[in-house]
């Protein structure tokens, strides 16, 4: 834990209500529907015919091994990589192409980068507010007491006034999903959100991430964290060379993986 | 040979001239840079057409000499096809500001493009992703971090601009570096070229010294921390 700079609480379960949005009368079915989709780097074929299913509430962990395709399938999701075929649903509507509508949808899939991405030259609660204010177009006031309680949810609102290099790695990424939550996106985005940390600060992420979980953000997290998969997922896709493997439970890949290729590879990570 | 009383003879109109030299500066540094975002806008654009513009122009403008430029400005477009900015001598004042600036523009360009270099694919990313569009990503993410990071280069093309606004005796408005032919022209003078051009040139790096310094100062002052 962090000491003195306020680590999150875990126990925040209740934190401000107005976190995960109201279920739109529209949102009944799944939120993210990700169908047949392909994708290649030049020669490399990187998505093969995925097929995944988020429905609301659900938290989804992709794990699998480097260079197998989590990373691009996570930000194919809100298009920061096009695909080469198939089709991704968010909410109902297939991603638009670039433009207006796209701008409108990425504000609603909120995304957490590995290395926090934060706007260097602006202040955290400044990162916080640009979106409400830029993009939702709510008052500079409004914006701020909203930021400040995100801020405080996470634990960073001491440091609302420094700037991101003047931060901790960790407090940082807290930082960075605080500016996510300001827009009050209907599903997060999280690629790979702890990797770029030293060891002491990943909890500090993680135990933000399973806050959000159980107060029932839809959230799909690539990660190699295995205890945040079993304590916070409802569903494990095992991703490996372009292909999704493995959907299994937490409970049922970790204990009992139906797949040859996920066995090999828990038992790889797991046994030291 | 060093006497320097033709420079103090002719003080005042020395003192014109560097005057005019100022007001041309100082607006085509201003103009410039407004040129210089646009157009750099223009070539990171995923509109292809802008792109070409941006590129097309950019290409003409930074490897045309600049005399070229300005002669075209007052006596082709001004002179030859009577696009006049007003009846008087001015005319010849707003086209060498509209010369110097579109052609400094093409160098202002570049150095903003380099600076959009040094940004971080992330930053760009990070802005997409909390909904912002292109321009306004551009114009509140990359751009500000893009000028932080090229202030000195800024700096280095603005004094080029102010040295090169010379040029502009020969497009018909009368600045310090007219001024002086002026004055070796006189039959009166016949001795003191050296001084003069001392005294001229001076003259200039009050001008050009002190915006470098300037601009290094604020190149510390506003660097971004990463």
């Amino acid at each position: 834990m962090t000491g003195s700079e306020g680590a999150p609480d875990p126990t925040a379960g209740d934190g401000p209500d107005d976190l995960v949005p109201e279920r739109s009368a529209a949102g009944s079915g799944p939120l993210v529907v990700v169908e047949h989709v392909d994708k290649h780097f030049g020669e490399l074929h990187v998505l093969k015919d995925i097929n995944l299913t988020v429905n609301r509430g659900e938290v989804v962990v992709v794990i699998g091994p480097s260079g197998g395709g989590k990373s691009t399938l996570c930000r194919s999701i809100n298009r920061l990589e096009p695909i080469d075929g198939g089709s991704i649903l968010v909410d109902g509507k297939e991603l638009p192409q670039e433009g207006k509508e796209l701008a409108r949808l990425r504000a609603d899939v909120g995304m957490v980068f590995q290395s926090f991405n934060l706007f260097a030259h602006k202040t955290i609660l400044e990162n916080v507010t640009l979106g409400p204010i830029k993009v939702r177009k709510r008052s500079k006031q409004e914006a701020e007491k909203h930021a400040m309680e995100l801020l405080d949810r996470v634990g960073i609102a001491n440091q609302a006034q420094k700037y991101p290099a003047q931060l901790s790695g960790g407090q940082q990424q807290r930082a960075a999903i605080a500016r996510s939550l300001a827009m009050k996106p209907k599903v997060m985005l999280f690629d790979e959100p702890t990797s770029a940390l030293d060891p002491e600060m990943v909890n500090e992420v993680l135990d933000v991430m399973t806050g959000l979980a159980r107060d029932g953000m839809t959230m799909i997290v690539v990660t190699h964290e295995m205890g945040f998969a079993r304590r916070a997922a409802q569903k494990v896709v095992f991703m490996a060379d372009g292909q999704i493997v493995e959907e299994n439970t937490p409970d049922e890949f970790f204990t009992n993986a139906r797949t040859e290729r996920a066995k090999d590879f828990l038992s790889k990570i797991l046994t030291h | 040979m060093f006497d320097f009383r033709p420079f103090f003879d002719n003080f005042d109109q020395i003192l014109e001239g560097f005057w005019a030299t100022v007001r041309l500066s100082a607006l085509a540094a201003v103009l410039s840079m407004i040129f210089g975002t646009v157009l750099v806008s223009c070539r990171v654009s995923p509109i292809p057409v802008l792109r070409a513009f941006g590129t097309g122009y950019v290409n003409v403008l930074r490897n045309t000499p600049l005399t070229l430029v300005l002669l075209m400005c007052s006596l082709g477009l001004n002179d030859e096809l009577a696009l006049k900015f007003s009846g008087s001598n001015s005319t010849y004042y707003w086209w060498a500001v509209l010369g110097l600036s579109g052609y400094t523009a093409a160098f202002v360009c570049e150095a903003l493009r380099s600076g959009i270099n040094t940004v971080p694919l992330g930053q760009a990313e990070a802005a997409r992703s909390i909904g912002l569009g292109f321009t306004q990503s551009l114009r509140i993410v990359i751009l500000p971090q893009a000028f932080r990071a090229v202030i000195a280069p800024l700096g280095s093309v603005l004094i080029a601009m102010i040295k090169n606004s010379t040029v502009a005796s020969a497009a018909g408005y009368a600045e310090s570096a007219s001024v002086m032919k002026d004055i070796l022209d006189q039959p009166s003078f016949t001795s003191g070229a050296i001084p003069l051009f001392i005294g001229i040139a001076a003259g200039f790096m009050i001008l050009t010294l002190p915006t470098g310094f300037f601009f290094g100062w604020l190149h510390k002052r506003m660097a971004v921390v990463r």
